[in-house]
């Protein structure tokens, strides 16, 4: 047997299996369609956002490539929400899409133990549901130990176009055509869900005088905890802003049967929080216009990115809905808009390891479980990966909790509710993202990714020296007093701040609402770096907020702690109603606390589960 | 798989029909093999059927059966009820039968606790069963029975989905920060909701009071210094509403000495050491150990003799007391008053002489006022009715104050989104949509689930 591991398919969830395997010492092969496509960004140019900017953090805390690869590529960049506070701050980067896959591509070449081959995969060999390898195409078999299935929209995908349905991906890419159906014979509940994507327009048609200017920060930032910076702060490639107006609307309505989508051509669901334009003009019929950004694709060509304006019109309508555009009036379009069905897996099949219920060692990431976006697929691929070698290893599994980062909550979530439409990370869908800072990924998971052996020894250095000054930093604050002498309080006078009475530690201080970290440095030298100063000003500041979310997460771990035995007969618990009775059949619930998430199941229901648990334990 | 269950549920005695309810997936077939009439197990659900309960060949009772099958029943199990001829010997002769046939006898509150097992009833509508079965008055009656159709629980949902707008546009605009024409939740708004629901509690906590008047009654203690005529008061307030007097103990750690009811609202009288038997009790066991009792009582009748100059015990006492909650009853008015009107210009004071009826009626009015009575009977109000879900309505509020206060202090979006998502939980837990270790002990504790 030449490889322990194949993962099958080279988008953003596959580059970190295969990363991750190779890295935790199992020869691995990587097959992919097309080589060229790998870590392809098929749809908008851009990294990050709230939630999934946080994400690229946590991969990269946990020694995974995306959040260094994206800081390569990066063209333009941003921290959102800087105003609503710390918890739900978030980078968001313009990416090349030429030099991201290039960088990507570089980086898997020189892996050890990391082969790539193209082919498609058309089928799996399983015996006594547990995988033994792979048959590609042409029905060559690989044999291997365990398989990573993250096939993206290959899965007997479907390009559409109005009324034109073609059997291909993205990028005129041959789709998996048969994995799907024997994904199904070995058991498995196939859905089929649509995603879509805009038309890119040729930059130099486009009149920009009417748009308006959306700059990048112009301080730099990273997503990797390297801080590395390769681009240039002060040349970011500009975005833009522009309106839909009245005449779009009305081409768009008069048109609405001649889409795939509204046509009935379509099968597939599509994704609730990225609409088409044509959805957002018939849901919300009240609002005037929807906002559209032009985002630069790569610096290499000169397509532009219509970000909002994802349709599945005939290319005239799209003609005519583009060139109503303010500023677009004589655009010329370079590749057309379409939407794109395939088919993914119902992921309560998976446990939370990401390995399926049903084969043994089979394990699947991206979305073929259920969910769109590239950072929530390079999450799932990474902790596939992990569990995959951990497997191999006979170790444990590695899972995250919802407490301690995004990425546990994006796993759980799909494991756990199953996905109707593609699912997207929200901040709204972490309960203590207070705790799930983008300040503090590094802090949550880099011991994980040092004791995976992801993260290098240089920069687990760096990281325990961080460590190290926040708790110096602290105590600096905690054994400092300062007194009211004229000096002090004529100085808080000039802050706005209230004046002093007592002493007070400079820690105490800093709780002042108006008092920053830089004050304090008039009171007392902190040579700390700015990384540091940061996360003891959120601390302290925030500290009554973070105790209050460090305390409900300790009552949700008590539950989550509160473990269902493997061998649970849910037939021999009186009394729960029979949906509750099915949903927790089905997806067998490692805990109360993932349980009581289950839809369908309620609190009664759930109360009755703790008591006949209690009453076992009893008679244990 | 699970017991069915068997109980009485009308009171036993002199009732023209008693009836026996069963509960389980047994309950048809059980009462099928004792009833002679038509076959019940091919009986439509919501049904009744006419015929005699038998036992071997000899004819019990002539009855009226009804049939109704899971899940649109009160415990969602099937149900059947037996309306048969009162009388505790026919009744219970049927009970034994349906014993013997294979149920079991319910636990106390049993019905109840399945009910809200199986989903058809939420913890506040548990809570209110319990209270209906317990309850004292026909308003503590008409307020369980209010909580069990909901009112309660619609309440605070409506609330909940108060709070749940305001988290959803905060949401909406920190996960699409660039989308500008998405309406920007203003701290203004999060300010204007957070009053509003402050005064949502405010009323809840408030009314709370009444309801607790309500389902527990008034505690109320007779005080002052001997000879003043404290038992005569208590026993025209007794007598007059003829009450029955006895000497109930162990429930409480009270002594009651009797239940008066004035409108519908109990006065439960809280003997302090006898006032009854001994007048001087006061003084042996002191102004201290009577102290604890005043703190606790909801009313304080402190009783002077209006016909005397105050001596420095009955200072003491309405230095003692919350005005409040006292009202001074100057007995003896139909002799010559020599009292100081300053002493008790802060209190509500009453003139009585226990000769006429007239006295004890406006004590009465007085009372009603205090306790704003008259609204209580007119308004159909919801009531917290327990210290778990006033526990939980205050922890709301004290939020709700924390998150005014910190808006102040320009405290970041998501930091108040923790305490409204906070309040949010607080106020599912308490119909029971949130659960948590100590709701699960609150089950153990008063269902007796688990045994």
């Amino acid at each position: 047997m030449e490889y322990e591991v194949i993962v099958v398919g080279g988008g953003h969830a596959g580059c970190e299996a295969a990363l991750a395997t190779a890295r935790m010492g199992h020869s691995t092969l990587l097959i992919t369609g097309n080589i060229k496509n790998i870590a392809d960004m098929p749809c908008n140019p851009s990294i990050g956002g709230p939630a999934k900017g946080i994400v690229v953090r946590e991969i990269d805390a946990l020694g995974g490539e995306m959040g260094k690869n994206a800081d390569k590529a990066a063209l333009q960049v941003k921290m959102l929400n800087t105003k609503k506070g710390p918890a739900v701050q978030a980078l968001r980067a313009q990416e090349d899409k030429i030099i991201y896959p290039q960088e990507m591509l570089k980086t898997i070449k020189n892996q050890n133990n990391l082969s790539v081959k193209e082919s498609l995969v058309e089928d799996l060999i399983v015996e006594n549901n547990k995988i033994q390898g792979v048959i590609l195409e042409d029905g060559t078999k690989i044999l291997c130990k365990a398989v990573i299935l993250t096939t993206g929209t290959y899965l007997k995908s479907n390009i559409l176009v109005g009324s034109e349905k073609k059997a291909e991906g993205p990028h005129g890419e041959r789709p998996s055509k048969f994995l799907s159906e024997s994904l199904r014979k070995l058991g498995f509940t196939i859905l089929r869900l649509k995603t879509g994507t805009p038309p890119r327009i040729e930059k130099s048609s486009i009149d920009f005088t009417k748009t308006s200017l959306e700059l990048g920060d112009n301080i730099s930032h990273t997503f990797s905890f390297e801080n590395k910076v390769y681009y240039d702060v002060e040349n970011q490639e500009p975005c833009y802003l522009i309106y839909t107006n009245d005449e779009t609307h009305k081409i768009i309505n008069n048109n609405l049967e001649k889409s795939s989508m509204y046509g009935g051509y379509v099968e597939g669901i599509g994704p609730r929080y990225c609409p088409s334009i044509e959805d957002k003009v018939v849901r919300f019929k009240d609002k005037s216009r929807h906002q559209l950004f032009l985002e630069p694709e790569s610096k290499y060509y000169d397509d532009i990115y219509i970000q909002g304006f994802s349709t599945s019109m005939p290319y005239d309508v799209q003609e005519k809905m583009v060139h109503s555009l303010s500023g677009l009036e004589h655009a010329k379009i370079k590749k057309y808009a379409y939407a794109i069905e395939y088919d993914a897996i119902d992921a309560r099949q998976l446990k939370q390891s990401l390995e399926t219920k049903l084969v043994e060692n089979l394990f699947t990431a991206g979305q073929i479980n259920g969910t769109s976006g590239y950072e929530e697929a390079a999450g799932q691929g990474l902790i596939a990966g992990i569990n995959a070698s951990l497997k191999l290893e006979g170790k444990p599994s590695f899972v995250l909790k919802r407490n301690e980062s995004y990425i546990g909550v994006l796993i759980d979530d799909l494991v756990t509710k199953g996905v109707k439409d593609p699912y997207r990370l929200l901040t709204s869908r972490a309960e203590y993202r207070l705790l799930l800072r983008h300040d503090n990924a590094d802090l949550r998971l880099r011991e994980y990714g040092y004791e995976l052996g992801l993260v290098q020894e240089d920069n687990y250095q760096t990281f325990l020296q961080k460590k190290k000054d926040i708790q110096e930093l602290f105590k600096l604050l905690e054994n400092n007093k300062i007194t009211p002498t004229n000096e002090v309080n004529s100085y808080l006078k000039n802050q706005n701040s209230a004046e002093l009475k007592d002493g007070i530690t400079l820690y105490n201080l800093l709780k002042r609402p108006e008092i920053t970290i830089e004050h304090i440095k008039h009171f007392i030298d902190i040579s700390y770096d700015e990384e540091v100063c940061y996360q003891v000003e959120i601390n302290i500041r925030y500290e009554g907020y973070i105790k209050k979310a460090l305390h409900e997460a300790e009552k949700m771990l008590l539950l989550e702690n509160k473990k269902i035995p493997e061998d649970i007969n849910y037939e021999e618990i009186p009394n729960i109603a029979s949906e509750a009775r099915q949903k927790l059949a089905e997806i067998r619930p490692t805990s109360i606390g993932q349980a009581s998430r289950i839809s369908g199941v309620n609190p009664a229901d759930i109360s009755i589960l703790m008591i006949y648990l209690r009453k076992r334990e009893r008679n244990d | 798989m699970k017991d069915t269950i068997v109980a009485i549920s009308t009171a036993l005695g002199k009732g023209a029909i008693s009836i026996v309810r069963i509960s389980g997936e047994n309950a048809i077939p059980i009462v099928n093999e004792i009833f002679m009439g038509k076959d019940l197990t091919t009986a439509p659900s919501h049904t009744i059927h006419y015929g005699y309960i038998k036992e071997k060949e000899e004819l019990i009772d002539e009855v009226l059966v009804t049939i109704m099958k899971s899940p649109r029943t009160f415990t969602m199990e099937d149900i059947v009820e037996i309306n048969c001829h009162g009388g505790i010997i026919t009744t219970n002769r049927i009970l034994e039968i349906i014993l013997l046939h294979g149920a079991r006898i319910a636990e106390a509150g049993e019905f109840t606790k399945r009910a809200f097992l199986n989903g058809r009833i939420d913890l506040t509508q548990a809570e209110a069963v319990m209270d209906l079965i317990e309850s004292k008055s026909d308003i503590a009656r008409r307020q369980a029975l209010g909580q069990l159709q909901g009112k309660l629980s619609n309440h605070i949902q409506n609330l909940r989905e108060k709070i749940k707008d305001l988290l959803a546009s905060i949401e909406v605009n920190i996960d699409y920060p660039e989308y500008y024409d998405i309406e920007i939740v203003t701290i203004d708004k999060i300010k204007a909701t957070s009053k509003e629901l402050l005064k949502e509690l405010e009323k809840l906590l408030e009314d709370a009071k009444s309801g607790s008047v309500i389902k527990e009654g008034i505690k109320t203690i007779i005080i002052g210094r001997p000879n003043v005529g404290k038992s005569s008061i208590l026993n025209s307030l007794l007598g007059q509403e003829k009450a029955i007097v006895t000497d109930i103990e162990g429930t409480t750690r009270d002594i009651v000495e009797g239940n008066i009811n004035i409108d519908g609202i109990c006065l439960n009288m809280i003997d302090t050491a006898g006032i009854r038997n001994t007048e001087d009790k006061i003084e042996k066991i002191g102004v201290e150990k009577s102290l604890s009792l005043i703190n606790d009582a909801n009313l304080i009748l402190l009783v002077l003799n209006g016909a005397e100059v105050l001596t420095e015990q009955d200072l003491e006492l309405l230095k003692k007391v919350d005005k409040e909650k006292t009202i001074v009853v100057l007995n003896k008015n139909d002799l010559e008053s020599k009292l100081q009107e300053k002493d008790i210009k802060d209190f509500q004071v009453v003139s009585t002489n226990t000769k006429e009826e007239d006295g004890i009626r406006c004590l009465k009015e007085k009372i009603k006022d205090l306790f704003n009575l008259e609204k209580i009977e007119n308004i159909d109000t919801t009531y917290l009715s327990n210290a778990r879900q006033v526990s939980l309505i205050k922890k709301s509020y004290d939020i709700l104050m924390n998150i005014l206060d910190e808006i102040e202090k320009d405290l970041p979006i998501d930091m108040l989104t923790i305490d409204l998502k906070n309040i949010f939980d607080l106020l599912g837990e308490v119909i029971g949509e949130e659960y948590s270790e100590e709701i699960i002990d609150h089950l153990f504790a008063n269902f007796c689930v688990g045994k």
